[in-house]
């Protein structure tokens, strides 16, 4: 259930690369319980909005309030206390390719829970891999995993700190329809189990009519229409009805 | 272009080249001062760290043995005809064991080490860079300079003397083995004979700048695969830019070293 209170409130965000003016100003409320579908041409800054929100990307100008926190103004130890209320989901899973997948989701567990013990940390680590289906690749390491199964490993090692926002970087690149799906549909069911505000990024129309309460498309650097993705569909923009063909 | 403008051309990049060899160690420079703030300051990954000296101490033992056998078989090998012939074959012993500890067995293990190690260390970091398993453990709170960097830089620094140490004595083994090639010696005689020669003056300077060694291995390789940017081609390029920077670095610091201990 969306509320009334933003939970992510970011004003007149700029960011360049060189003189590659990426992000020009951009404006963005997201509220408690939202899930908000970003849109956009590859480059059009979607990746750099959501880095920029966990702070894996310096804004150049502008302000990103989450939970009320100005993000660019915090030192290390607050930032990571916000940090740790959010979730990201890399497009390529970023599994640490040395640990199993029960090391997976057990590192960054006993590093900021450390008042748990081993005992607790395996049950919340076999109950998230049982939440994504995947209980029985605990043992595995990354390289013996599909694409689709890493996603769902990288959705629950996200999870299991128990985030209140969750951040998605294009969750179904590089998966088949069926399992895009199946992602699309596990993002859907984490949403509605955990209620989590998410930011999705993402190319995949189906994903986005799934996952998404209110649909953001980008053009150059700054947000260039906003609705329902049942509005935005029946839009006569010729740039935002080009998504939708 | 005309041909009479071609050395300005030929000026301008060259002096690009030198402003990117300035740069380049100044930023290292910085990645080093970063280390030390941050390895002084807690959490501290113990854990981490007996692995890494693991992978990096003990890993690497075969390798280094093999090659200071060698090494002392060699310069055995090579020295005893010229010292025979000014009859001063007793003095062989003493001189294998001087050049050893001084100069050919921290100097080759720590080459041998920057080729295996810093090598190991750019790609391992750079892949994590490039498949943003570093950005992941940064948004999970998690300080990635600190487990990643603190420890591997630690460990070569601890480790880097001890394998030094290891080769030195392997070497003086090989060393036994050549000289009883062409002479008959009892073991004792021969390390009797071999430190004879050398002292604590000898040894203590030799040892400490393998610590340099060690942390220039690992802060190199650090620094090159942490900072390697996107795409699976700079994974090798950061392998390849450690390996030979690493070298490079242990030369000059051996270059100082022996500067300094030659004022001392």
């Amino acid at each position: 259930m969306t509320e009334s209170i933003n939970i992510i409130e970011i004003k007149g965000l700029r960011k360049s690369f060189g003189d590659n003016q990426i992000l020009k100003g951009m404006d963005l409320n997201i509220r408690k319980g939202e899930n908000v579908v970003v849109l956009g041409k590859s480059g059009s800054g979607k990746s750099v909005l959501i880095k920029c929100i966990v702070c894996l990307i310096e804004a150049d100008e502008g302000s990103i309030k989450v939970f009320e926190k100005d993000i660019t103004q915090l030192d290390n130890t607050e930032l990571n206390e916000v940090r740790l209320k959010m979730g990201f989901l890399f497009q390529n899973a970023a599994l640490y390719d040395s640990m199993t997948v029960r090391e997976n989701l057990d590192f960054p567990l006993r590093r900021t829970h450390k008042d748990l013990s081993e005992q607790e940390r395996e049950t919340m680590v076999i109950s998230a891999l049982s939440d994504v289906g995947l209980e029985k690749s605990i043992d595995k390491m990354p390289s013996e995993l599909s694409g689709g199964m890493r996603k769902r490993v990288g959705l629950a090692r996200s999870l299991i700190l128990k985030p209140e926002i969750m951040l998605y970087d294009e969750p179904t690149t590089g998966l088949d329809t069926v399992t895009s799906r199946e992602i699309s549909e596990l993002i859907l069911e984490m949403q509605n189990k955990n209620k989590t505000t998410s930011i999705i990024i993402t190319h995949d129309m189906a994903c986005a009519k799934l996952t998404g309460d209110r649909v953001v498309v980008f053009k150059e650097g700054v947000i260039a229409a906003e609705g329902t993705y049942d509005e935005l569909e029946r839009s006569n923009d010729i740039w935002v009805k080009s998504f939708f063909n | 272009m005309e041909i009479k403008d071609l050395p300005a051309v030929k000026n301008n990049v060259i002096s690009e080249h030198i402003r990117e060899a300035f740069s380049e160690m100044g930023r290292t420079s910085l990645f080093g001062i970063r280390f030390f703030k941050e390895a002084f300051s807690p959490p501290y990954e113990f854990k981490e760290l007996l692995l890494q000296c693991y992978n990096i101490g003990f890993k690497s033992l075969f390798l280094v043995s093999v090659t200071g056998f060698i090494m002392g078989v060699v310069l055995t090998l090579q020295s005893r005809p010229t010292l025979a012939e000014f009859g001063a074959e007793s003095w062989l012993p003493g001189m294998v064991a001087l050049s050893l500890i001084k100069e050919i067995a921290p100097v080759i293990t720590a080459l041998i080490c920057a080729g295996k190690i810093a090598s190991g260390i750019g790609a391992e970091l750079g892949s994590m860079k490039v498949t943003e398993q570093i950005d992941a453990m940064e948004v999970s709170a998690i300080n990635p300079f600190k487990y990643l960097v603190v420890t591997r830089v630690m460990a070569t620094t601890l480790m880097i003397p001890l394998l030094v140490v290891f080769a030195g004595a392997i070497g003086m083994l090989g060393s036994y083995a050549g000289f009883n090639i062409h002479n008959h010696i009892s073991v004792f005689r021969f390390f009797s004979k071999a430190f004879e020669s050398v002292g604590f003056d000898d040894l203590i300077p030799a040892i400490i700048k393998t610590f340099f060694f060690g942390f220039a291995i690992g802060i190199i390789g650090c620094y090159k695969g942490y900072t390697a940017s996107q795409g699976t081609e700079s994974v090798g390029k950061a392998a390849n830019s450690a390996v030979v920077t690493a070298s490079l670095t242990i030369f000059i610091i051996d270059m100082l070293a022996v500067q300094i201990i030659d004022l001392l």
